[in-house]
């Protein structure tokens, strides 16, 4: 994006609390969130070729750890969001160990079903998470961290401050020769491996990496919703994130965060008008494969680079 | 997503009269034929999901609303006709027609895109999930057992519905059907050559844009099969395309994606494993799932019978 346009998105962002109501706020609160959620997926599909249908599951666990952490024992605001995060990326720590090795569809296949077990966890394990309820009653975000004012403005405030904080942290590594690194295994994985790079290391901590940024979205995410529950980590919840990916532009950072906003305020919008937003939104799926299958920021960028964000 | 199934698995007569049962070695064996049971599902569902995959390279998210659509497409026309024979063929066939119209329309743009195509089936189980629910609104309900398996069947101290044992048998069935078409005739000689290379395969003169349509579409009618054989017991409800469509993909990946025998294998694994974790540790089920998957891709990435 130029500079002009970026700073004018900046100050429009900053200055949004007091120029709409609180509903729009909102609105603009959980796009952001899932925008986070969404570059970070983009890191594993886009930039490393790696599909994960299950990256919704460890935005859940994050979630749901701030959950438990600031409900059940009564945490402190920074011991819950260190927690949620820790929590978050540890769970990606150990499914990387799993999918690392696995390329294409097995890693979509594999990374699907351990998807579905942290739901199945979530859903099941009634006990500890509450079973189809999920848990209510996080606490406020203004009140737990000590602020003096509420509204939907600090929630929001946090919230983008977790968004700028993490797309610069995202546009700086993709920017890296690490994320140089990625790109080079997305394209040609043998290639890389002969010029002396540790491939299964690259990919590994790739997708530690997206799993942490994943998880900063799922605790902003508690705070924001005050309440976590199954839905949030399904196949449905984590095939959004992928819509949202592909549909804005893989290999990009903004096209997925463009992706993001579309799919929220598409959702939102159409379930105020219509109940038949499933419909709606399996239809988006079908047009943007058929009409936009290498993303709308990259058609609009065109001639794009390469053909396709995605290794084949 | 819905509980039904899980909980009708657990909490079915079944597992209630075990609970009286003061004989672990009954109970072990009531678990273990219930096990097969879910396996026999398991079966009838992931076996099409497996040879999409191999023959296509498809993810198939759509799967589960085949085995929705075969339930409520039977449902609808058993009870109409009266007849459960005419619900179960209907289903099939129409469930079959739009597995055809899916692949042929839609798939088969984007062949060689794994991610497209995954996409793809998503959004059409999604449109599908949503058109149930506009034509056969939320409510849940069962189909009819048919009448010669209303009973239950009685050695010694175990007591068993007989409508389950004749979905095992009927599931156990279809495999060696399918393992004959596969292994003993030209059809299935055809298949292979296409799951194998379809490029050369093409070359030998096998048409290989026909054997993935009819291979899609007899997916589709197999996981209505499933819908309809398990509808008496877990009958049809709204989520139910997302219910087994998890436990269908652990299975194609234990047993290796592309491959009969595995899902064969797999179902067994994971018909075992979920039951008697569900018996055992209800509330870490599905979680149960999770080690024998980890096992198999630990020591083999591609599956007990995949090939790489």
């Amino acid at each position: 994006m130029a500079a002009g346009s970026k700073i004018a998105l900046f100050v429009l962002l900053v200055a949004a609390p007091p120029l709409f109501d609180s509903y729009w706020i909102g609105l603009l609160t959980q796009v952001l969130i899932f925008a986070i959620l969404a570059m970070s997926l983009d890191i594993l599909l886009g930039y490393t070729g790696l599909p994960s249908l299950g990256h919704a599951g460890l935005f859940g666990v994050a979630a749901y750890s701030v959950a438990l952490l600031s409900t059940v024992h009564h945490a402190s605001f920074w011991v819950s969001v260190a927690g949620g995060i820790l929590a978050g990326t540890l769970v990606s720590a150990i499914f990387g160990l799993l999918v690392s090795h696995v390329r294409d569809v097995y890693f979509l296949m594999i990374t699907l079903a351990l998807g579905m077990v942290l739901w199945g966890l979530s859903y099941r394990w009634i006990p500890v998470t509450g079973g189809d309820n999920g848990i209510s009653g996080i606490p406020r975000f203004d009140a737990h961290a000590g602020l003096p004012v509420s509204g939907p403005a600090p929630v929001y405030y946090m919230t983008l401050v977790a968004f700028l904080a993490c797309s610069g942290a995202m546009t700086r590594l993709v920017r890296s020769p690490f994320g140089f690194a990625l790109r080079g295994i997305r394209e040609n994985e043998r290639r890389m491996k002969s010029l002396g790079f540790n491939t299964w290391l690259h990919c590994y901590a790739s997708y530690v990496i997206a799993g942490a940024f994943a998880s900063v979205a799922g605790v902003v995410w508690a705070y924001y919703n005050g309440f976590v529950s199954p839905t949030y980590l399904d196949l449905t919840a984590s095939s959004e994130v992928f819509l949202m990916v592909t549909l804005g532009g893989p290999g990009t950072l903004v096209g997925p965060a463009l992706g993001a906003g579309a799919i929220v305020l598409l959702k939102n919008v159409m379930s105020a008008y219509t109940h038949r937003w499933l419909l709606i939104l399996g239809i988006v799926y079908i047009v943007t494969i058929l009409a936009a299958p290498q993303g709308v920021w990259n058609v609009l960028n065109s001639p794009p680079r390469r053909t396709r964000g995605t290794r084949r | 997503m819905n509980s039904k199934s899980i909980h009708q698995f657990t909490n079915s007569p079944i597992h209630q009269l075990t609970n009286r049962c003061i004989s672990n070695v009954t109970y072990l064996i009531t678990q273990t034929l219930n096990a097969l049971f879910s396996a026999a599902l398991l079966f009838l569902i992931a076996s099409g999901l497996t040879l999409a995959f191999g023959v296509m390279r498809i993810v198939n998210i759509a799967h589960g609303s085949f085995y929705m659509l075969g339930a409520y497409l039977a449902y609808t026309i058993a009870t109409r006709t009266g007849s459960l024979l005419a619900g179960a063929i209907g289903a099939m066939a129409g469930v079959a027609i739009i597995g055809l119209a899916m692949e042929r329309l839609f798939l088969r743009r984007l062949a060689a895109q794994p991610l497209a195509q995954m996409m793809m089936t998503m959004g059409f189980a999604l449109v599908f999930r949503d058109a149930a629910l506009m034509i056969w609104g939320g409510d849940p309900f069962t189909l009819p057992y048919p009448a010669p398996f209303t009973g239950s069947l009685q050695a010694g101290d175990v007591v068993f519905p007989a409508y389950r044992v004749f979905v095992i048998v009927v599931a156990a069935m279809v495999g060696v059907l399918l393992w004959v078409v596969n292994e003993r005739t030209l059809a299935g000689a055809r298949l292979r050559a296409a799951v194998d290379d379809p490029e050369m395969a093409a070359a030998t003169g096998i048409d290989v844009g026909r054997v993935s349509g009819l291979v899609f579409a007899a997916g589709a009618a197999l996981a209505a099969f499933g819908g309809v054989m398990s509808g008496p017991i877990l009958g049809g409800y709204a989520g139910m395309d997302f219910d087994l469509l998890p436990l269908a993909f652990v299975v194609v990946i234990i047993g290796g994606m592309g491959s009969l025998k595995g899902a064969f294998v797999g179902s067994l694994v994971i018909g075992l494993v979920d039951n008697f974790g569900k018996a055992l540790v209800p509330e870490l089920s599905y979680f149960t799932l999770f080690a024998p998957m980890v096992i198999v891709i630990a020591i083999k990435p591609t599956g007990l019978y995949g090939r790489g």
